[in-house]
């Protein structure tokens, strides 16, 4: 299988690689995949008090594409709203990678990442469903 | 492909030696006759190229030439011991004894046979790769005609049990075929103190070339398989078509040079391999042998990185031609059945590489290949949720995972 160079360049120099502070009140996580399947992501994002996601970090276990996509998504979501961050859906992300069709589990796993990091967030501060969903 | 790639895949196939090229070029263009010409000169030419070659085959497993058959390959010489077999004898008995880890194409052969009536047992496999010899026994019964079990396992490279194997098949009076692609010019094989009925031989996995394979059937006592293409008679009718007489030649070559050299090449894998190895285990921790335990070849370590997700290993490694037991690598999505067979938990089959060490292997390759692996197992364990987590002492098998 050949790669698009977008996923080569996530792949070898990753964006927002680490951990934040799960114990922080104003840290979100969010762990989606298992490994007998293969992919399993981390995904940590750090809300600020206007609601916007000033940092995000990722660990991933998983082929290339699904580093990539996570990595991307990182990048994605930071400066962002948490209603805007809830809102990019997978295609984008394949897209902008050029996912082949084997690989689209990948982007759909970034996705559910997100939008578990902001389930997360939002039951530890007790605002469930502020993004409407 | 630069040029820096070192290729670690022997396993998948092997490069042509040239001492083989060398002697197959004259039978393109000078000798290009039809070995089954009887009535001229061009013909008598290539027919004595191609029963040289049948000679070097033989003598390589201790056969006859005569019970030597030219095939495309592997692939059809399975499916031509297998079908042959049982079809010549369907209306005796109908039942072949096989395993789990056998290649796809004694398996998918082995299903196209239980969709005409045939039965079929697929013995397991213990954790080591190799089969209980008890199972065998257990699972020969009166309706036995055949028992096919591989040499040498493609993805783990380990070697079954053939000279009990052997025994038992011929105590019970059932004939033996082994897949033994991996294993000739890797091993010493005998046909005679192994009792083997039938024995398949690949070209391209001994340096030979692609497109060429044999079929060792034979004689004493006799076995009788039904051809699978029906033609001018050719192979003792039992595979009609005419000879491609370069590629015999060159399969020939490829076995004369592997009965000359295979033990001093299998003692220089040996060191090749122990340091691969040593080198990769040393340096990093929680890497696990697939297929320890039993007896292996020298030139296959398969090795599970835990943590490490194998497709994306291999993006790392890049520069190594290595292949994966990792879902990711195939169309499927599953990971490897022969590593589930073993027993192998799914999260680590996921994380296997399989590198395959030849002729052509350098000290400097094994070298390269242990400082890349390296290195990119300690980057992509940084990157890896489960290495933080198993690092914080967490066991994984308590987490509940949302499989997708």
């Amino acid at each position: 299988m050949t790669y698009s160079t977008k996923v080569v360049d996530h792949y070898e120099n990753p964006r927002n690689v680490g951990s934040l502070d799960k114990n922080d009140v104003c840290v979100g996580t969010g762990f989606v995949g298992a490994p007998a399947c293969g992919d399993v992501m981390k995904l940590q994002i750090k809300v600020n008090k206007d609601g916007i996601i000033e940092d995000a970090k990722f660990k991933t276990f998983g082929c290339g594409s699904a580093i990539a996509s996570s990595s991307l998504i990182t990048e994605w979501i930071k400066g962002k709203t948490l209603g805007e961050a809830y809102a990019i859906r997978n295609t984008d992300v394949a897209q902008h990678l050029a996912l082949p069709p084997v690989k689209i589990h990948c982007s759909i796993l970034a996705e559910d990442a997100v939008k578990a990091a902001i389930a997360d967030y939002q039951a530890k501060i007790g605002k469930p469903n502020a993004t409407g969903d | 492909m630069t040029s820096r790639q070192i290729y670690l895949d022997y396993q998948a196939t092997t490069p042509c030696d040239p001492r083989v090229v060398e002697k197959m070029f004259p039978y393109f263009t000078l000798n290009f006759g039809n070995p089954h010409s009887r009535n001229h000169p061009h013909g008598w030419t290539a027919e004595e190229a191609v029963e040289k070659a049948r000679k070097q085959i033989a003598f390589l497993i201790g056969a006859d030439p005569r019970e030597i058959i030219f095939t495309s390959g592997a692939t059809e010489s399975n499916n031509l011991a297998l079908k042959g077999v049982s079809t010549f004898y369907k209306t005796q008995k109908t039942h072949i004894v096989t395993c789990a880890t056998e290649h796809k194409c004694v398996l998918d052969t082995c299903r196209h046979l239980e969709q005409e009536g045939f039965s079929v047992t697929y013995l397991p496999v213990q954790s080591s790769g190799l089969i209980d010899l008890n199972d065998l026994q257990k699972a020969i019964g009166p309706e036995t005609v055949l028992v096919s079990i591989m040499a040498v396992n493609n993805e783990i490279g380990v070697i079954q049990p053939l000279d009990e194997i052997g025994k038992i098949c011929r105590k019970a009076g059932v004939f033996f075929h082994t897949d033994a692609a991996q294993a000739v010019g890797k091993i010493p094989l005998d046909v005679e103190s192994m009792n083997i009925d039938l024995l398949s031989i690949s070209g391209h996995k001994i340096y030979g070339p692609k497109g060429i394979g044999a079929l060792y059937v034979r004689r004493k006592p006799r076995v009788r398989l039904q051809a699978l293409i029906n033609g001018g008679g050719q192979e003792r009718g039992m595979r009609s078509g005419t000879l491609p007489t370069p590629l015999c030649v060159g399969l020939g070559e490829a076995c004369a040079i592997a009965k000359e050299e295979m033990m001093d090449e299998a003692r220089n894998l040996k060191v090749l391999s122990d340091h691969l190895y040593e080198g990769i285990t040393s340096r990093l921790k929680d890497v696990y042998l697939n297929g320890a335990g039993a007896p292996r070849i020298p030139g296959n370590l398969n090795l599970s990185f835990a943590y490490v997700e194998g497709e994306g290993l291999m993006m790392g490694i890049k520069d190594l031609s290595v292949s994966s037991g990792s879902a990711c690598t195939s169309s499927s999505l599953e990971p490897s059945y022969v590593l589930r067979a073993l027993g192998v938990e799914e999260e680590l089959s996921h994380t296997s590489i399989r590198f395959g060490l030849g002729r052509f292997t350098t000290q400097a390759d094994v070298d390269i290949a242990i400082e890349r692996v390296v290195t990119e197992v300690n980057r992509l364990r940084e990157m890896s949720p489960l290495w933080e987590m198993a690092q914080e002492g967490i066991d994984l098998k308590s987490i509940q995972w949302s499989e997708h």
